[in-house]
């Protein structure tokens, strides 16, 4: 469904160059659960917006069902299936949840079409529907409005940066079921052990790189020995 | 009315026509053209000047008046006087505002003086539309002058928008909050072109315990030009909070003066200004729900000055 090939992105800073992404090189299959995981800093973020168009990369490409998308921008990789759960939701003025999720569906949704995106992300839905998506709702809300409105986008191909982040312990199991019961593509940026445990595949990033990718069962052992690198690197500082 | 001045018409006051029952005063050109109204709400006309007086009586509640005015004379410079009586113990809402056409090369206008007089304990919304329509370069004028009077426990809630098409604007409101009342302005505006806009807020907090809350929202295009001032003084114990929240695009340019005098040691005043262009992060958020880039601009504003 998706290839990534050798992906690279550089950025300029204090005159110096510095590679953010080196040689990402990825392929993720149709209705696959992919989860990326990896300390901080070491370039998910920045991989998953490149995915979505945010980013362009310095060099590499991106290939969509056959179709070379990388010179697309974000609103044509939108229309063409794929959708984007931000790690940190932006908030609005004026906007509701409401007008959110009808410009996802693309259409006017009923009150109770509406809610029920919401009810499903674990959101009681009569409560939030008609308020602002500006900075009075919490960090959570937020994160799970961002959820609601990729399930009204409807996308063959979901991209969630840090989705649990902020989500109480109550809706994780509406999380899990989720990324499982969709029956479509996700590529889930996540730290949380109990969603790369279900993963088809987990990558794991490191400086820039894919430090390793494989099933769960395949990957876990190297994943307990990066937190013991983690920690004598940060021994070395 | 033609089909022109039923469009400024609906857009100012959403009446498709002259009502046929409720209370209200449609003006055009200078010129009364329909007036209704009932044993609760008086209207009339000023003697010694261009003009009405709306006199609601102690007690009246639930009630609306709409008092639109049009002006579709190419050249007409309007210029009238509304005083507006509320008697103790009313909740009404009016509903005013002012469409300007013009295609002719002549300045047309309007100038509307209204004058508030809030007894106690009155709940009053206000809302007033401003709009400009008819060739870009045709000068539509509103200079719209409010003078506030708030008496105990009461409040006025003043929505003013003035949303294109209109190219040259001095709005200068005044007011006077007393005891326990409060005052709640909420005000959108949308330049374009070279349009240029002066807006002005001096409000004194005079009673005990009295609150004002100034929230304008603009958006400034293209070439044009505004200008926000605001000078609040609190001379009780008082709240005052004024937001001034600003996009900008194109050459415009947006100016926040903020003033706020404290004369009394219980006084709290704040003003928050914040001016900018759009949002990167709303614009790429909206693009990922399949908005196109100007889709999404025109999404974020609209919501803005919603
Ligand atoms: N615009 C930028 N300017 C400078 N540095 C940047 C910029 N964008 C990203 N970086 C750097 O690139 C690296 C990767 O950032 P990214 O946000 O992709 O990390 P991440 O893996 O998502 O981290 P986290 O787990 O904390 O979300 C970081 O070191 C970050 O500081
Ligand atoms: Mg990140």
């Amino acid at each position: 469904m998706l290839e990534v090939k050798n992906i690279c992105y550089e950025i300029v800073e204090d005159g110096k160059k510095k590679k953010i992404l080196d040689n990402i090189s990825l392929d993720i299959k149709d209705k696959e659960l992919v989860i990326i995981t990896g300390p901080n800093g070491s370039g998910k973020s920045t991989l998953a917006k490149i995915l979505m168009g945010i980013l362009s990369p310095t060099s590499g490409s991106i290939i969509y069902n056959g179709q070379d998308i990388t010179k697309l921008d974000i609103t044509k990789r939108a229309q063409l299936g794929f959708s984007f759960a931000f790690q940190q939701p932006t908030t609005f003025k004026g906007i509701s949840v409401k007008d959110l999720i009808d410009l996802a569906s693309g259409k006017k949704n009923s009150v109770s079409s509406a809610c029920n995106y919401l009810s499903k992300v674990g959101l009681c839905a009569r409560e939030y529907i008609d308020r602002d998506v500006d900075s009075k709702l919490s960090g959570g809300e937020l994160k799970r409005i961002e959820l609601a409105l990729l399930l009204a986008k409807n996308g063959d191909l979901n991209i969630c940066d840090e989705p649990e982040a902020g989500i109480d312990l109550w809706s994780f199991d509406a999380l899990v079921k989720l990324f499982t019961e969709e029956n479509k593509t996700f590529i889930v940026i996540s730290h949380q052990k109990r969603l790369i445990e279900i993963a088809n595949r987990v990558i794991i990033m490191r400086r820039g790189k894919i430090d390793m990718i494989g099933e769960y069962k395949k990957v876990a052992s190297h994943l307990e020995n990066q937190i013991c690198d983690r920690l004598e690197d940060y021994q070395d500082e | 009315m033609n089909e022109i001045e039923r469009k400024l018409l609906e857009e100012i006051s959403s009446l498709h026509d002259v009502p046929q029952a409720g209370v209200y005063n449609i003006r055009k050109n200078g010129k009364l053209l329909a007036r209704g109204v009932d044993s609760e709400v008086n209207i009339v006309s000023k003697r010694d000047k261009d003009g009405i007086d709306i006199i609601v009586k102690k007690g009246i509640k639930g009630k609306s008046i709409h008092i639109p005015v049009i002006v579709s004379e190419e050249g007409y410079k309007d210029k009238v006087y509304n005083d507006f009586y509320i008697g103790d113990n009313s909740e009404i809402l009016i509903v005013a505002g002012c469409g300007v056409h013009n295609n002719s090369g002549f300045i047309t206008g309007h100038n509307g003086i209204h004058t508030f007089h809030i007894g106690d304990n009155c709940k009053v919304r206000y809302v007033e539309k401003h709009i400009g329509i008819g060739k870009k370069t045709s000068k539509k004028v509103l200079d719209p002058v409010t003078v506030i009077e708030i008496g105990k426990n009461s409040k006025l809630e003043m929505e003013t928008t003035q949303i294109g098409g209109v190219t040259s604007s001095k709005r200068v409101t005044t007011a006077k909050v007393g005891e326990n009342s409060n005052l709640i302005i909420k005000e959108s505006l949308l330049t374009e072109n070279k349009d240029k806009v002066r807006t002005v807020f001096n409000v004194d907090l005079v009673g005990e315990n009295s609150k004002v809350e100034v929230i304008s929202r603009s958006v400034a295009k293209d070439n044009s030009h505004q200008d926000f001032v605001s000078n609040v003084k609190g001379k009780s114990k008082c709240f005052g909070h004024v937001e001034c929240d600003g996009i900008l695009s194109g050459r415009a340019v947006i100016a926040s003066t903020p003033k706020i005098i404290a004369q009394n040691k219980d006084a709290i005043l704040v003003h928050e200004a914040a001016i900018g262009k759009i949002s990167e992060a709303q614009q790429q958020k909206l693009m990922t729900l399949g908005l196109t880039k100007e889709e999404a601009e025109q999404t974020i504003i609209s919501g803005f000055l919603k």
